[in-house]
């Protein structure tokens, strides 16, 4: 029961901490623009697909570094020539070019590379076991990804909290006009904080598409889990992102190596059912096949009980 | 300076200024009076480029009409709005280091120095300005934009909700500003301060200059002062 805990525990983590460098790109986007970037997933599955490619020729370390480049330098490219400029037409026409972006990627994903699944795998320079308990294994892989990711989340927060940069950053996200009367370039300030989350998101394709697997569909799937997670959070706050990522990642682990079925969980509440009851289905789920609505579910949730999301400020 | 010839700017369909002149010489305290509503705050924002400007705005002989906020602060241009708008989840001396431009070195205000004149800034630098008092964050607003090294900086309304008190130390600083050789461009409705430390003023009706003159010649028009500016 031990092993099992521990292990859902570290598996739980990676994924949260994949969730969070997605969530915390777009929480940051949102609050910059009032709006949800729908393709930001879009970016995570370049990512994974540049790095593909890439590892092809160079290696999995040069699609480490250039993948997550070519990523931040498109989403800034979107920013500055496509987002900027439907910013006049208003909020619901920046929503629906953001949804048609993701779309676009999307086919043009299935065009270049096609509609199957890409044999994407983790270097082999990782390809060990980083301890082993109770005879089960824990892949360095897996070890790697929280590594890479905490590290780049410490570099983020010193950067956005010690210096200059990033208090110009915090400031023209809630007082645009007054920075820019102070002589800061705003419309570049937000142009690269777009390109740094899509870069983020990039670097999280990077690093997931080997284990999630690389195709087509992986912005949707991973996409719809993360507006959850900000909309959890509360949108626009990044501890809140953090939050709702790590607890949504530990949920769904603990979900799937629970094995539980729902008799089970009957059984404990004292009750019991035949097997031929009309609602045997119901009752016949398992956790490991609820767990992909377990974040869907937490979010009706705190929509009820805190609209605001976890962290997020009450609107005025 | 500051020569402003024919201004006029629009909110939607209303038109707030029509044909505003005026101008401002180097070194120079103008102060810019009038009663609420007669456009003086969008003056400063449409020199700003807060506000579409229709005229011609030049500053140091170059048109800034058209140009966007940062660039024509980055010429040195600096202004203060009426809202105090301080960044309240930053702290003091993070406002401040928001008003420096990259290169700070040369710029005539330093951060430690304006904790010397304010202590009450000084004490408090590592608070979140949004616990300030009034007084203190229009201080700081104030403080920030200098940190900026402005040639002339225009500031909306300093002294309104202030204590007498605050209000000395305002002027105090405005007269400081000066000293420095920083031309000001105040805008009040009071005359209080403004006939103690300007050397020239302007009186705005309805989006235009209706009076142009000395503290000396304002102080003889009562005509003037009762048409535009007695309530
Ligand atoms: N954002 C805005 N949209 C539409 N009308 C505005 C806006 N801001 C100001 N106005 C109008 O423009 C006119 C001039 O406003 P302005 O703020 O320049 O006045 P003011 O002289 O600074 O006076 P005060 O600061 O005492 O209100 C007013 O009639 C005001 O109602
Ligand atoms: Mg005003």
């Amino acid at each position: 029961m031990l092993e099992v805990f521990i292990f859902a525990t570290l598996n739980g983590l990676v994924t949260g901490l994949l969730l969070f460098m997605l969530a915390s790109g777009l929480t940051l986007i949102f609050s910059m623009m009032g709006v949800l970037n729908f393709a930001h997933a879009s970016f995570y599955m370049l990512g994974a697909y540049f790095a593909y490619s890439i590892s092809l020729y160079f290696g999995f370390w040069s699609g480490l570094i250039f993948a997550p480049i070519i990523v931040g330098v498109l989403g800034a490219l979107v920013e500055r020539y496509g987002l900027r400029r439907v910013h006049q037409q208003g909020h619901v026409a920046e929503l629906v070019f953001t949804f048609g972006l993701a779309f676009l990627i999307e086919e043009a994903v299935q065009f270049f590379w096609g509609a199957d699944t890409k044999n994407y795998q983790s270097p082999d320079l990782l390809d060990f076991p980083l301890f082993t308990l109770f005879g089960q294994e824990f892949p360095a892989y897996r070890g790697f990804m929280i590594g890479i990711s905490v590290a780049i989340f410490i570099g983020l927060y010193y950067v956005l909290t010690k210096s200059r940069i990033g208090i110009i950053i915090q400031a023209a996200i809630t007082h645009p006009h007054t920075v820019s009367n102070l002589g800061h370039n705003v419309p570049l300030i937000f142009m690269g904080v777009f390109g740094v989350g899509s870069a983020l998101a990039g670097v999280a394709g990077v690093i997931a598409g080997p284990v999630l697997t690389t195709f087509p569909g992986m912005a949707v799937v991973l996409g719809s889990i993360v507006f959850v997670i900000v909309v959890i959070g509360g949108l626009g706050s990044l501890a809140g992102a953090f939050i709702a990522s790590i607890l949504i990642g530990l949920l769904q682990s603990y979900a799937i190596a629970s094995n539980l079925g729902m008799p089970d969980l009957l059984n404990l509440l004292g009750l019991e059912f035949g097997r031929d009851h009309p609602l045997t289905d119901l009752w016949t789920l398992t956790l490991p096949q609820i767990a992909p609505i377990l974040p869907f579910l937490l979010l009706v949730l705190v929509l009820i009980f805190r609209p605001t999301g976890l962290m997020g400020k009450r609107e005025q | 300076m500051l020569n402003v010839t024919n201004l006029h700017a629009y909110y939607g369909k209303s038109h707030i200024l029509q044909g505003v002149n005026f101008n401002i010489k180097e070194g120079e305290i103008v102060s810019l009076l009038g009663r609420n509503g007669v456009g003086r705050s969008t003056t400063v924002k449409t020199i700003m480029g807060e506000v579409e400007p229709q005229g011609s705005i030049q500053f140091k002989n170059i048109e800034i009409a058209g140009k966007k906020s940062f660039e024509i602060a980055n010429m040195g241009l600096g202004y203060v709005p009426e809202n105090r708008d301080i960044f309240p989840t930053l702290t003091v001396r993070q406002n401040l280091l928001l008003g420096q431009k990259s290169d700070a070195s040369s710029s005539r205000w330093s951060i430690e120095e304006m904790f010397g004149m304010f202590p009450n800034l000084g004490e408090r630098a590592e608070v979140a300005g949004g616990v300030l008092s009034g007084g203190e964050q229009q201080m700081l607003c104030m403080c920030r934009t200098l940190m900026g090294d402005p040639e002339l900086i225009m500031i909306d309304e300093p002294t309104e909700g202030l204590a007498p008190k605050i209000v000395e130390q305002v002027a105090e600083l405005l007269q400081e500003i000066a000293n420095r050789g920083v031309a000001i461009l105040l805008v009040e409705q009071k005359l209080s301060i403004a006939l103690k430390i300007s050397h020239r003023l302007y009186v705005m009706g309805h989006g235009q200059i209706v009076y142009e003159g000395t503290p000396d010649s304002l102080m003889a028009a009562d005509d003037v002062r009762a048409e535009w500016l007695e309530v």
